[in-house]
């Protein structure tokens, strides 16, 4: 079995009462979408919150290109090549889609502190940019304030950030979120041919999306994962269908 | 955008053109009212880099104006006094040469700035405005404290300090040095804006945690951006000093970081030209309505309100539209 790139092992994490992570490993393979469902409060963005370094785990460890990161800030684990996208977008609203944009590029190649050059005229930030941009069908709006952006189009500009960082994994939260049919099977489409660039963790209510993309799917319920495997061994795992599938199926 | 380019060019000449008209026409003491706009525009460009395009709200910058001013105070003070500067390891002769002034000003208000900045930096929001103060207000009884350089009564310098070939003691001279400055200090401002530097600085005002994920250090981008702008201000302090011929402890009081963040509301929060708007408009009241009544403050408090209510970009804003200031 080949090393994973990205995994996390008995994290736990309680808030108050709450326990959001509860004894939560599972592990993210070479060219694969790993999508981890579960009920709203289930914990899911606060294990994505421990695995990219915004939150610390009350215990465990998380591994990354196998190294021990648990104890990295957020900037430690970008660097490394964590890609992260946002449940809410986060974007500088003021800006332009290509200043987003550019912003990726300019931390992925460790040009932040460069005071002189002007960052949009800049060749290699900006064609990094650009063809993030491109990737994500954004290229007409490059100009355009972020702030006057679609939510869906919002959407796909986090993912073509995430897309400058030239990640080793991929992060994401929800990102098909109100995106409609039409904007999620475009997503979907191309989510499923990124997994040969970096392995995706995704998080995602959409389950015709996750049930076309992923290769291996966890189910988190109350904070621990009560069930990993494929597409039919989840469809068909009866704790699953009475926790969480049984109110669709 | 290219209508804010205009405006920008008009207040350059603006600034320019008053003091070249009062030196034809023999008025001295509306080049001096130029050069002070000059210079408390100076100290707001600063400001505006961190208050402006990082979102730092300091209430402390009085205390780069203040070490820039006491710097001068000092050196000129021992060069005047012919006493050298005891370090007690070794002496340093005073001086009255103003690059070298300069050049010291700009790096202990660096300094300062480092210190207060790697502290302020740690909180956010209202506790950053109250812990900028705090270390404001530390200066400022440091210095009523300090007998060697005047205590509360200040330091007076008998002649300004000089800059080779160039004679200070003329009005129109030392109004051409001061507006260089600024103006030098506004292109820097705009590199800096438009440099992946600005953009990060500018986008973490606005989401932290977006430039986090792409990898790049927050907590050190503001201490660098609050560091350069405190050099400036540093250094508009040593011009205020040199103007005056006189130092005090009020240079580091809090009404003066107010005032500094008065210029840059006033003319346009983020704004290229924002704080040199707002100074301009700030002396020109001052001299105006100082003369009118004591308690001009009463108006500018007035003016103040109606931006803040009515016209939140400021002079800038108001006349060129709301687009910010970088593309
Ligand atoms: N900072 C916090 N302090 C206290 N409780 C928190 C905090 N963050 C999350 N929680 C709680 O932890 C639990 C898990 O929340 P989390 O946001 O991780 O769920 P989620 O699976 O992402 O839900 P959703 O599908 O709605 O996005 C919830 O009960 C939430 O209220
Ligand atoms: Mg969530």
């Amino acid at each position: 079995m080949t090393e994973p790139v990205l995994a996390t092992h008995g994290i736990t994490k309680r808030f108050g009462a709450v326990t959001a992570s509860e004894e939560v490993s599972l592990d993210l393979r070479p060219g694969e979408i790993h999508a981890l469902i579960g009920p709203n409060g289930a914990g899911k963005s606060t294990l994505i919150k421990q695995i990219c370094g915004n939150l610390r785990p009350d215990a465990g460890t998380v591994t990354f290109l196998s190294a021990d990161v648990t104890a990295e800030d957020t900037v430690a684990r970008a660097r490394r090549g964590l890609g992260r996208t946002f449940q809410i977008s986060a974007l500088a609203m003021e800006d332009t889609v290509l200043q987003n944009a550019v912003l990726g590029a300019a931390g992925a190649s460790r040009r932040a502190f460069s005071l002189w050059r002007p960052a949009l005229t800049d060749r290699s930030l900006r064609a990094a940019a650009e063809e993030a941009l491109e990737r994500v069908g954004l290229s007409d709006y490059a100009a355009t304030r972020t702030a006057e952006l679609s939510h869906g189009q919002r959407r796909q500009l986090e993912v073509a950030v995430a897309l400058t960082l030239k990640p080793r994994a991929f992060v994401m939260d929800e990102p098909m979120a109100g995106l409609g049919t039409e904007g999620s099977q475009t997503l979907t489409a191309f989510l499923d041919t990124l997994r040969h660039e970096a392995p995706i963790l995704l998080v995602e209510h959409d389950m015709d999306a996750v049930f076309a993309l992923a290769d291996r799917i966890s189910v988190l319920v109350y904070g621990r994962v009560i069930a990993t495997g494929d597409r039919e061994a989840i469809r068909t795992d009866p704790a699953v269908r009475e926790a969480y599938l049984g109110e669709e199926a | 955008m290219r209508r804010e380019t205009l405006l920008n060019a008009a207040i350059a000449l603006g600034l320019l053109a008053v003091p070249l008209w009062a030196w034809s026409a023999g008025e001295p003491f509306t080049i001096t009212l130029a050069t002070r706009a000059a210079i408390l525009a100076l100290a707001g460009v600063g400001l505006n880099l961190a208050l402006g395009l990082g979102g730092l709200v300091s209430l402390g910058h009085a205390a780069f104006f203040g070490v820039g001013g006491y710097a001068m105070g000092i050196l000129a003070h021992h060069a005047q006094t012919f006493a050298p500067l005891d370090l007690g390891l070794f002496t340093v002769a005073g001086t009255k040469s103003m690059p070298v002034i300069w050049l010291t000003a700009m790096v202990f208000s660096a300094l300062a700035a480092l210190a207060i900045g790697a502290l302020s930096l740690r909180t956010s929001g209202v506790y950053f405005i109250m812990i900028t103060l705090a270390f404001g207000q530390m200066f400022y009884y440091f210095a009523i404290s300090w007998p060697a350089y005047g205590g509360e009564d200040g330091l007076s310098i008998w002649v300004r300090n000089g800059f080779p070939g160039l004679n200070t003691l003329d009005p129109i001279q030392f109004f051409a040095i001061c507006y260089v400055l600024l103006m030098a200090a506004l292109v820097l401002s705009a590199v800096i804006a438009r440099s992946p530097f600005g953009l990060a600085l500018n986008a973490a005002r606005q989401v932290p945690q977006r430039v986090e994920t792409v990898g790049i250090p927050v907590y050190r981008v503001r201490l660098v951006a609050f560091v350069i702008s405190g050099t400036i201000t540093g250094l508009a302090g040593a011009l205020f000093a040199d103007l005056n011929r006189f130092v005090s402890p009020s240079m580091f009081s809090w009404q003066l970081s107010g005032e500094l963040i008065v210029f840059i509301i006033l003319g346009g929060t983020a704004r290229l030209f924002g704080p040199v708007a707002g100074a301009c408009l700030f002396v020109a009241l001052e001299h105006w309505l100082g003369g009118l009544s004591d308690y001009w403050h009463i108006y500018l408090g007035a003016l103040l309100l109606g931006v803040v209510l009515f016209a939140r970009g400021g002079l800038i804003g108001t006349l060129a539209g709301r687009e910010v200031a970088h593309d």
